[in-house]
């Protein structure tokens, strides 16, 4: 009879350890159950289309979301990612009315180049300037969000007046799904090697779990830190450049709010805010739950206005799952 | 652990403190003189700027645009000194607000609305509060999944629609002036509960609990402060507070829309983060977060008699708040190493990186130029 109780509690141990150290686990479960009730509900939802369609949704948030989650892993969060995005998308936009011509890899280059140096300027007055990074990206969502308004004098570009090719960056075809969805899943391949691969990728994790010991490490935490803000806004770039191409218009308001998804997708993946834990998988799946709530509420025929709610629901849901297993872990 | 955490946060406090008195900017950092002198200069520069700067009625009307901003900011310095944030404020008013509305529309009572709401912003202090104290889980994450969970609450309550025709005995809370001066009851409300909140955080036991926690937590709990509880009714009010103000805004405008407030909160950290409080915690009074306030005032409506597009208003608050904590501390950093060491690689750094700024603005009035001239 011991032998059975010890079984038992080891049993459930096993349990809670794999669903702590494989928070995949959880999601796809998670999704698997929302998709079998969708489903039975609304049996669209099985298409390849709907797919398709919940994939091209979430492929801009992924990118996004990827950037926000190597800020977090240092404990610092970017929550002027929207802005950037707004920033970047209304300057390729305009470039690109003008000389509609240009190739379009050299445009992914500009936004590349502008998301890069907005970026750095969160870096400069984070690490050189020592504001919290939350004080200093808030300052420069309203900073670069006035930029937008500045140099836009609040006018904006629509479909007709952008160029075919970039339009058909996200949704031609080459390789079978529209190209938008593999250049997220190419950008999610990059970021997972550089993270789990590479000594720069592995420092970051050691710099958000503890500073002290990264330096004593010989690891230069302000560097680090500086180098994540960059990246932060050399995806938002990117994310900038698809956003244009995808929605074909660059407005005042573009990816509005934008910010709070990125963290919504990383928290709900399983990033701590605390730092150092978090994977690009957990992220990624985070970021298409996100889709599919979205998705199945419509299809469902939930009034869009409480597809909101659902979200906020579902990350205090994610964090008290989180804050249960980890304590009994700990307990165990 | 916690000896670990004591041993090392309380040298590093001493030290600062230390250096602050030392160093040539001190009275620079007694903050409070600084937004002082900021006001009389925003003033002395609007005055000449716009004859309609010094005008009894503007000034009466627009201060009691930034009396939601001022009310929410209240519990929010106290939360903030804890080492905490509510990011979730200013949805929890859109949340309280559209059930008011939407009793209002349904044909309720308006002061019996007006009550469910205030209960309702409440019970999402209450939320908060649990989550934050009792399931310890990180307020940055909290708040944030209630931002949008009250927001979308919000959303479905009242969906695209808006509640309208509230009588006037109600909006006088918003539009009302006291006894036909030019004081405006909101901005009474906001005073009294400013010297309220003021008199708690700097003069009782509570509010030398908040600091002792801001500053060091494990220690406050280990010398028998109620940490848990403290958290707990301090998300409370916030949530009470943050309805009163979604009342407030709804009087004002005299009508409710769930998107109501929506970006506020950012409005309401900008203040109490200007007005010298550490986002860490530990630090700063409710006397600087409110003069703050009345700089963020002046300097919008300042702007806005100049025809300043308020993105672009938000813009130069954002520059505010970032220099406004760059600056001291870079003097401070000065001041404690006294010289500067020299360094090439340092300076090319500096040259790269204004390279790069310069070349960046270059291109941002390059790209722009043509098709601002057609429009």
């Amino acid at each position: 009879m011991t032998i059975q109780v010890s079984k038992g509690t080891t049993a459930r141990l096993n349990i809670w350890d794999l669903l702590s150290r494989f928070r995949e686990v959880g999601i796809i479960v998670f999704i698997l159950i929302l998709g079998a009730v969708v489903t039975l509900r609304a049996p669209s939802f099985l298409s390849v289309n709907n797919f398709r369609d919940i994939l091209m949704n979430i492929s801009i948030l992924a990118i996004v979301a990827l950037g926000q989650t190597i800020v977090i892993l240092t404990k610092g969060i970017d929550l002027s990612v929207s802005s950037m995005i707004g920033l970047v998308a209304m300057m390729v936009a305009f470039v690109m009315k003008q000389y509609p011509e240009t190739p379009v890899f050299l445009i992914v280059l500009l936004g590349m180049a502008l998301g890069t140096i907005a970026g750095s300027f969160n870096s400069i007055i984070i690490t050189f300037g020592k504001v919290p990074p939350i004080i200093a990206t808030l300052g420069t969502l309203s900073v670069y969000r006035g930029l937008v308004f500045f140099y836009s004098q609040g006018t904006w570009i629509n479909s007709y007046e952008l160029p075919r090719s970039i339009k058909m960056l996200s949704k031609g075809q080459l390789l079978g799904p529209p190209n938008l969805i593999l250049i997220a899943l190419f950008i999610a391949i990059i970021v997972y090697l550089f993270l789990k691969f590479t000594r720069t990728g592995r420092n970051i994790y050691a710099v958000g779990s503890n500073v002290e010991a990264a330096e004593y490490a010989g690891i230069r935490p302000q560097r680090i830190k500086f180098l994540v803000y960059l990246i932060s806004g050399l995806l938002s770039g990117i994310g900038a450049v698809l956003w244009v191409s995808r929605f074909e218009s660059a407005q005042t308001n573009t990816a509005l709010g934008f910010e709070l998804q990125t963290v919504t997708a990383a928290v709900i993946g399983g990033v701590s805010i605390s730092g150092g834990v978090g994977t690009v998988t957990g992220v990624v799946l985070g970021a298409i739950l996100l889709g599919i709530i979205q998705n199945a509420l419509t299809l469902v025929r939930i009034s869009p206005f409480w597809q909101l709610a659902a979200q906020g629901l579902l990350i205090l849901v994610a964090v008290v799952l989180d804050k249960v297993i980890y304590t009994r872990v700990a307990r165990n | 652990m916690t000896t670990e955490v004591l041993n090392k946060k309380q040298p590093e406090t001493l030290i600062s403190e230390r250096q602050i008195r030392k160093s040539f900017l001190g009275v620079f950092l007694k903050w409070e003189w600084f937004l002082f002198v900021l006001i009389l200069l925003v003033v002395f520069i609007n005055t000449r700027l716009s004859p309609f700067f010094l005008n009894a009625v503007n000034l009466s009307r627009t201060s009691s645009d930034f009396m939601e901003i001022g009310l929410m900011m209240l519990p929010m310095v106290m939360i903030i000194v804890t080492g905490n944030i509510d990011l979730s404020v200013a949805s929890n008013m859109g949340m309280s607000a559209s059930l008011m509305g939407l009793m209002h529309n349904m044909g309720v009572n308006i002061w019996l609305a007006a009550f469910a709401g205030l209960a309702l912003g409440t019970l999402g202090g209450v939320l908060n509060g649990y989550l934050v104290a009792y399931v310890k889980l990180p307020s940055l994450v909290v708040t944030l999944g209630t931002y949008a969970f009250f927001r979308g609450i919000a959303f479905g309550f009242l969906g695209d629609q808006a509640a309208r025709n509230y009588p006037s005995a109600f909006t006088y809370i918003g539009q009302g002036r006291i006894l036909d001066t030019l004081f405006p009851f909101s901005v009474a409300l906001f005073s009294v509960l400013a010297i309220v909140f003021g008199l708690v955080l700097h003069r009782t036991t509570f509010g030398r609990q908040l600091y002792t926690i801001g500053n060091n937590e494990p220690a406050a709990k280990y010398s028998g402060v109620p940490v848990e509880k403290i958290k707990f009714i301090l998300f409370i009010i916030s949530g009470f507070i943050s309805a009163l103000a979604g009342l407030v805004l709804a009087a004002r405008f005299g009508s409710t829309r769930p998107d109501n407030g929506t970006g506020l909160e950012l409005a309401v950290i900008t203040a109490a983060v200007l007005g010298g409080l550490d986002i860490n915690g530990g630090k700063g009074s409710m006397y600087g977060a409110t003069l703050a306030l009345v700089l963020i005032g002046l300097l919008r409506f300042g702007m806005g008699l100049l025809n300043i597009q308020s993105q672009v208003q938000s813009m130069v608050i954002g520059l505010l708040l970032i220099v406004s904590i760059l600056v001291p501390h870079i003097g401070q950093q000065i001041s404690f190493t006294r010289q500067i060491k020299f360094r090439w690689k340092s300076v090319l750094a500096v040259i790269g990186i204004l390279i790069v700024f310069t070349a960046f603005f270059i291109f941002f009035f390059w790209s722009r130029a043509p098709i601002i001239a057609q429009f």
